[in-house]
């Protein structure tokens, strides 16, 4: 067993791990924070994305070990701490860009990882983004939708709300 | 996943030494390697990161034009630092596996896996480049041996690789499309002294030069030198997602395209 | 003017702030105390004798609680199919046993052989690596065909033979259609394979079983479509369980597209091994078992003919379809490719002669059923391509082929025993060629082709039968369970209301729409509503959500329960206003005595409801509570028509979709917004099937599209945006909210357009090409092309 010690959500947060371990276990089993969800295991679906010092990652191919000592920020850290939700979030609930639920903690934390590179998103820019963020139940269209409204781009004259 | 111990050496040196135990295996950006491990098809005794070593991080190019990559360097990092000095290399770096596979995976860590539906391979042979190695540095031309197979010697890590800049070069990468591999992935890299064509994804012997196409686009770089030629469907690679005679066709329309797109 | 609350308004959805902070309550994130955790160890040969299995050394193992294997599932009961067919020959299906863990055989890959119960994930793991097995490889059979020849191996020895049943529907009609064939003016005959579909909800299943020695009661939590279902079917038929001491929770779970409606072995471990060993026991599966486990969709081979007379009228069809069971039956397979297929066979038109033929075939491969439209894409897909294929060959256009043999009375009993209650065919038609835009094809087909690529436009229909179902006619037609809808609606002492429904939501929306009908019906805000599922502790027992039917059933349980809460509200109101019960309006939250100006609040009736200081006690009962049972009259038929242009890449044969289109009738909509979300989730699916998904398995039974590496699942770059219209509303005529149902529409609907735009493409380019098979890779139209 190793002791890692990082900062999630601003928190201090520390804790034993195995070699094995992996950053989605450490994030849901030792530290409860269930938010992050685990879907496949080819590293594939996306569902487990979080920002591991400022970068989008996918916490179920990363070792904890590995994230010792770094700033990991997770779904759970992105409303503000009175429930305000941000404004990726708030853009989701908005344009329905979620149905299940499971995939989006990936999809808010992706697409906060695009804004942040690439403030206005052009359509094409938003899908081959999400390229490693698989949903099942929306058809993408008002995922996509969302996040270039939460961009600050008219979504109006997209068909259908 | 068996379980294993971790380590995280800061220098070169010290992975080097800690490769030294039985079973002891690096760890670039673990974007193949966790799966693999998950799946209990990988069972080292001990996990030598080396990402935490600053001498194998960054892009920077050198005195004779050529670039140097260090080899704990991620995709996404490749992308956006190789960009102004080899516009090919980084335009196929930013589009391996998706934007946090990019994050973490890296470019040793996939020379030294060499997966044959992967992009680096093509890159590093189509352009000629040099694997540099903790021992030594070995020509691409020497470095592929086949599927998963490489000229690397048991504990040996890719601190770098060092790229010729090409006159024009491109990649055309057709999508695989589950995997988001390289169904058929043709890098194309023009220089002064003749024209190199790597193909990933196709070959049963993994990342090839074809080298009807080399010799006929470097006396043509033009698409149309391309016509008429053909690789031989028998030593193609066929499963549920292409077959043998459509991979090799394939390899021919990328080819063209490249050119064009490089012209 | 859109509204902004009530029927038709599209509030913002409430389950969306905890699914979007991170703070929903999955299955794998319930973790109880002392919970152990279980690893199944599963075939890797498709068919096998299990000669021996010695746990000996893997019981030493560290962590390890306990190895269960099929000899300690001795004397408990088999996993239960729900429905029962009768062939043609009047004689049921044969139905072989399907035990928790394999006993004596091994009959497809990921066949769970043995449980190891450990401290941990991974010690469960390596333990289940160290178990000896003896098992002796048999040829498995594959291939549907090749398994019901004679002297093929057979996938269960205590059955006659791998032949499920031989369906033939309606057999009376056989003749009449074979008179219809000779006398044919022409015949289109096509031959077509539905691919083999997995779900993949993005939510692996789970299972949590607990037991209270002290109670003896039995919990199990598991990602579940109809927690009550599971209760009755494990309970009942595998455990021994009586319901009073089980009880199945489903939380928020993680999508299901029919995969988790059915029963699976994994449930009833767990619930057994908890009181076993008397710890709770969880099992998650990973994506990599779920490909192996999870029941699987589609799976047919077609022959489909399309007679027509010398106008192009449409005299009869006939299909020859086998249909892959797998190994086992899964809890409603085999109504699939009969009821909920071959009833759907006439469509949209007046076809007047019909009969269709289903072998049901057992083969080595995991257990199919129903997904995301079951049967009726696969009843719409054959149709829509051969109509369209008929088109071609009798060189008419091909909507108006479509629209000379449309449905246009209604109600409309088909040749294929079911009765459209309305639609209007022509005005999904009309609106589809508006929103698709088909004025400006020939301009985009130019485009397309200065860029060097082929352009198609395809179009289709589809009618699907759904809400299901009459209890009373299901019965008939096999099944082992009602199909009715439950609700029970509590008022609470100051006003407010929580409706307790036997639907289940993993993703359509309940906590917000069902609200919206209550808040119109009363007249108070939707925020007064609250709604609870998924527990069988706290819902009456109703039969869960799948085949498009929480709001037309579900929905109208609650209306009916809400209706007798106003009956009984409004003669608390009569008596306290001392009118007659016949007399009080309820509007806007206010209870009034016409013609007058008194009137009372909804608050002060339910408050006087649970305070009866001023109440008719003699005649009535205090409290404000009711439960309702909605048993459908019919299915209901939403209908529609979809428009599909794709771009083919000539020199690799990469098909692009450029553009999507629906327009659909599903009657009522309660809220647009979600009905828009549903449409486009199963456009998703149904490119996804067209162009991309497929399981194959080699010819031993391996499954080599097993995980994302190799099944390709639709991503965001593969899909456009959609245009999806429900403005043509033709209200159900015998369910209290005139609604339809939309969940299944979008994948039942949209593959066969997608076909008939690329068979447009290449044949524009004088490509000789009626049909490629779905999933229409790249590989399959380039060879076509080339061919």
């Amino acid at each position: 067993m190793t002791k890692v010690s990082m900062t999630v959500n601003g928190k201090p947060a520390s804790g034993e791990v195995e070699g094995r371990t992996l950053l989605s276990s450490f994030l849901r089993e030792d530290l409860g924070l269930t938010g992050t969800h685990v879907g496949c295991d080819t590293s594939q679906c996306g569902a487990c994305v979080v920002h591991v010092n400022g970068k989008a990652v996918k916490s179920c191919t990363m070792l904890a070990a590995e994230a010792d000592g770094a700033e990991v920020s997770t779904i759970e850290g992105q409303a503000a701490p009175d429930g305000t939700l941000n404004a990726i979030q708030q853009a989701f609930q908005d344009h329905h860009g979620l149905q299940c639920g499971f995939c989006t903690p990936g999809m808010v934390m992706s697409a906060a990882a695009l804004l942040k590179d690439n403030p206005k998103p052009t359509e094409a820019e938003v899908r081959a983004y999400l390229e490693g963020n698989i949903c099942r139940c929306t058809g993408y269209h008002n995922i996509v939708k969302a996040i270039m409204a939460a961009s600050g781009q008219d979504v109006s004259a997209i068909a259908a709300e | 996943m068996y379980n294993f111990e971790f380590e995280k050496p800061a220098t070169i040196a010290d992975a080097v030494a800690a490769l030294g135990a039985e079973d002891a295996q690096a760890l670039g950006g673990g974007q193949t390697l966790l799966p693999t491990m998950k799946q209990r098809l990988a069972m080292p005794t001990k996990l030598v990161s080396l990402s935490g070593i600053g001498e194998m991080q960054g892009v920077c190019s050198n005195n004779d034009g050529s670039l140097s990559i260090g080899g704990a360097t991620t995709h996404a990092t490749v992308a956006a630092e190789a960009a102004a000095q080899y516009p090919a290399l980084a335009d196929l770096a930013s589009h391996i596996g998706d934007p946090a596979v990019r994050n973490r995976g890296t470019i040793g860590g996939s020379l030294a896996n060499n997966d044959p539906a992967a992009c680096y391979p093509a890159a590093a042979l189509g352009s000629g480049a040099t694997i540099v190695t903790n021992a030594r540095e070995i020509a691409a031309d020497d470095y592929f041996q086949g599927l998963f197979t490489t000229a690397l010697e048991e504990g040996e890590i890719i601190t770098g690789v060092r790229f010729p800049v090409p006159e024009a070069a491109n990649y055309q990468k057709f999508l695989q499309p589950a995997s988001r591999f390289a169904l058929v992935g043709v890098f194309v890299a023009k220089f002064a002294d003749g024209v190199r064509v790597a193909v990933t994804g196709a070959s049963e012997d993994g990342v090839f030069r074809w080298s009807e196409a080399e010799q006929a686009l470097s006396a043509s770089f033009s698409p149309e030198a391309v016509n008429g030629l053909q690789v031989d469907p028998a030593n193609m690679m066929g499963d549920i997602h292409g077959t043998k005679e459509y991979r090799a066709h394939l390899i021919g329309v990328l080819t063209k395209r490249a050119v064009a797109a490089a012209s | 003017m859109p509204k902004d609350s009530g029927i038709g308004a599209s509030p913002k959805r409430r389950e969306d702030l905890r699914f979007l902070t991170g703070t929903g309550n999955y299955t794998d994130d319930i973790n109880l105390s002392g919970q152990a955790y279980v690893h199944f160890l599963r075939s890797d040969v498709a068919h096998g004798k299990i000669n021996g299995i010695d746990t000996a050394a893997a019981a030493a193992m560290p962590g390890v609680i306990r190895i269960f294997t099929g000899a300690d599932f001795e004397g408990v009961g088999s996993i239960p199919c729900g429905w029962q067919v009768t062939d043609r020959h009047g004689q049921p299906m044969q139905e072989p046993a399907h035990p928790v863990l394999a006993q004596g055989k091994v009959r497809y890959v990921g066949d769970a052989i043995a449980a190891v119960v450990a401290e941990s994930r991974e010690q469960a793991r390596d333990a289940a690596e160290a178990i000896e097995l003896d098992i002796e490889e048999l040829p498995a059979v594959i291939d549907m065909k090749e398994a019901v020849k004679e002297g093929a191996p057979k996938v269960h020895d205590d059955l006659t033979s791998n032949l499920c049943y031989d369906w033939g529907f309606v057999e009376e009609n056989k003749p009449a259609v074979e008179e219809a064939f000779a006398n044919a003016a022409h015949v289109t005959t096509l031959e077509l394979v539905n691919n083999r579909l997995v779900a993949n909800p993005m939510e692996p299943r789970v299972a949590v079983g607990d037991f209270n020695r002290a109670t003896g009661e039995s919990t199990l939590y598991t990602t579940s479509q109809n927690p009550h279902v599971i209760r009755l079917l494990m309970g009942a038929f595998v455990l021994g369980i009586p319901e009073h001491k089980l009880r199945v929770i489903a939380p928020d779970v993680g999508g299901g597209f029919g995969t988790k409606i059915f029963h699976y072995a994994e449930e009833a471990f767990c619930t057994f091994a908890a009181k076993a060993l008397n710890r709770a026991v969880k099992w998650t599966s990973t994506r990599s078992e779920a490909f192996m486990t999870d029941a699987h969709g589609r799976d047919h081979v077609t022959k489909i003919e399309l007679a027509l007379d010398a106008e192009n009228n449409f005299t009869a069809i006939r299909t020859d379809t086998y249909a892959n069971m797998g190994a086992y039956l899964s809890t409603f397979a085999p109504s699939v490719p009969t009821w909920l297929h071959g009833t759907l066979m006439a469509g949209n038109y007046k076809t007047p002669l019909i009969y269709v033929n289903v072998k049901a075939v057992f083969t080595n491969t995991v257990p199919v059923d129903a997904y995301r439209g079951a049967g009726r894409p696969e009843a719409t897909f054959q149709l829509e391509r051969v109509i369209d294929k008929a088109a071609r060959e009798l060189g008419v256009d091909p909507i108006a082929l479509r629209r000379q043999n449309f449905i246009t009375e209604f109600p409309y009993a088909t040749p294929v025993a079911v009765e459209y209650d309305t639609g209007d065919y022509h005005a999904t038609m009309d609106k589809l060629i508006d929103v698709a835009d088909f004025a400006g094809f020939k301009a985009r087909r130019a485009e397309s082709e200065k860029n060097g690529k082929l352009r198609g436009l395809g179009v289709n229909c589809y009618i699907e039968a759904c809400g299901i179902a009459p209890s009373n006619l299901v019965g008939q037609l096999g099944a082992r369970a009602g199909l009715y809808e439950s609700a029970t609606v509590r008022v609470n002492a100051t006003g407010g209301l929580v409706v307790m429904t036997g639907s289940h939501s993993h993703g359509q929306g309940h906590e917000t729409s069902f609200p919206q009908v209550i808040a119109d019906m009363i007249g108070i805000d939707e925020s007064m509503v609250e709604i609870v599922h998924g527990d069988t502790a706290n819902t009456p027992m109703g039969m869960g959500t799948y085949g498009s039917r929480s709001l037309a059933v579900g929905g109208s349980a609650m209306v009916r329960a809400t209706e007798k809460i106003i009956a009984k509200a409004k003669k608390i109101a009569a008596h306290i206003l001392e009118a007659s019960d016949a007399d009080i309006e309820l509007k806007d939250g206010q209870f009034s005595v016409a013609g007058t100006d008194k009137s009372l609040a909804w608050g002060d009736v339910t408050l006087a409801a649970y305070v009866p200081h001023n109440y008719p006690l003699e005649d009535m009962e205090p409290g404000l509570e009711e439960t309702a049972f909605y048993d459908p009259a019919n299915f209901t038929y939403p209908s529609g028509a979809y428009a599909c242009e794709v771009e083919v890449d000539p020199e690799t044969g990469k098909i692009t979709i450029e553009r999507f289109a629906a327009a659909d009738d599903f009657g009522n909509i309660v809220n647009p917004m979600i009905v828009d979300g549903q449409v486009h989730g199963g456009i998703g699916q149904g490119i996804g099937q067209a162009l991309l998904e497929g399981c194959v398995y080699d010819e031993n039974g391996q499954l080599l599209s097993a995980s994302y590496m190799d099944y390709a699942m639709p991503r965001a770059d593969d899909l456009p945006f959609y245009q999806v219209d429900h403005s043509c509303q033709t209200p159900c005529t015998h369910n209290p909210l005139g609604v339809k149902g939309c969940g299944e529409a979008g994948a039942i609907g949209s593959p066969p357009a997608v076909v008939n735009a690329v068979v447009d493409a290449l044949q524009s380019a004088g490509k000789d090409v009626t049909h490629i098979d779905m999933p229409l890779t790249p590989n399959r139209v380039w060879s076509a092309m080339n061919s």
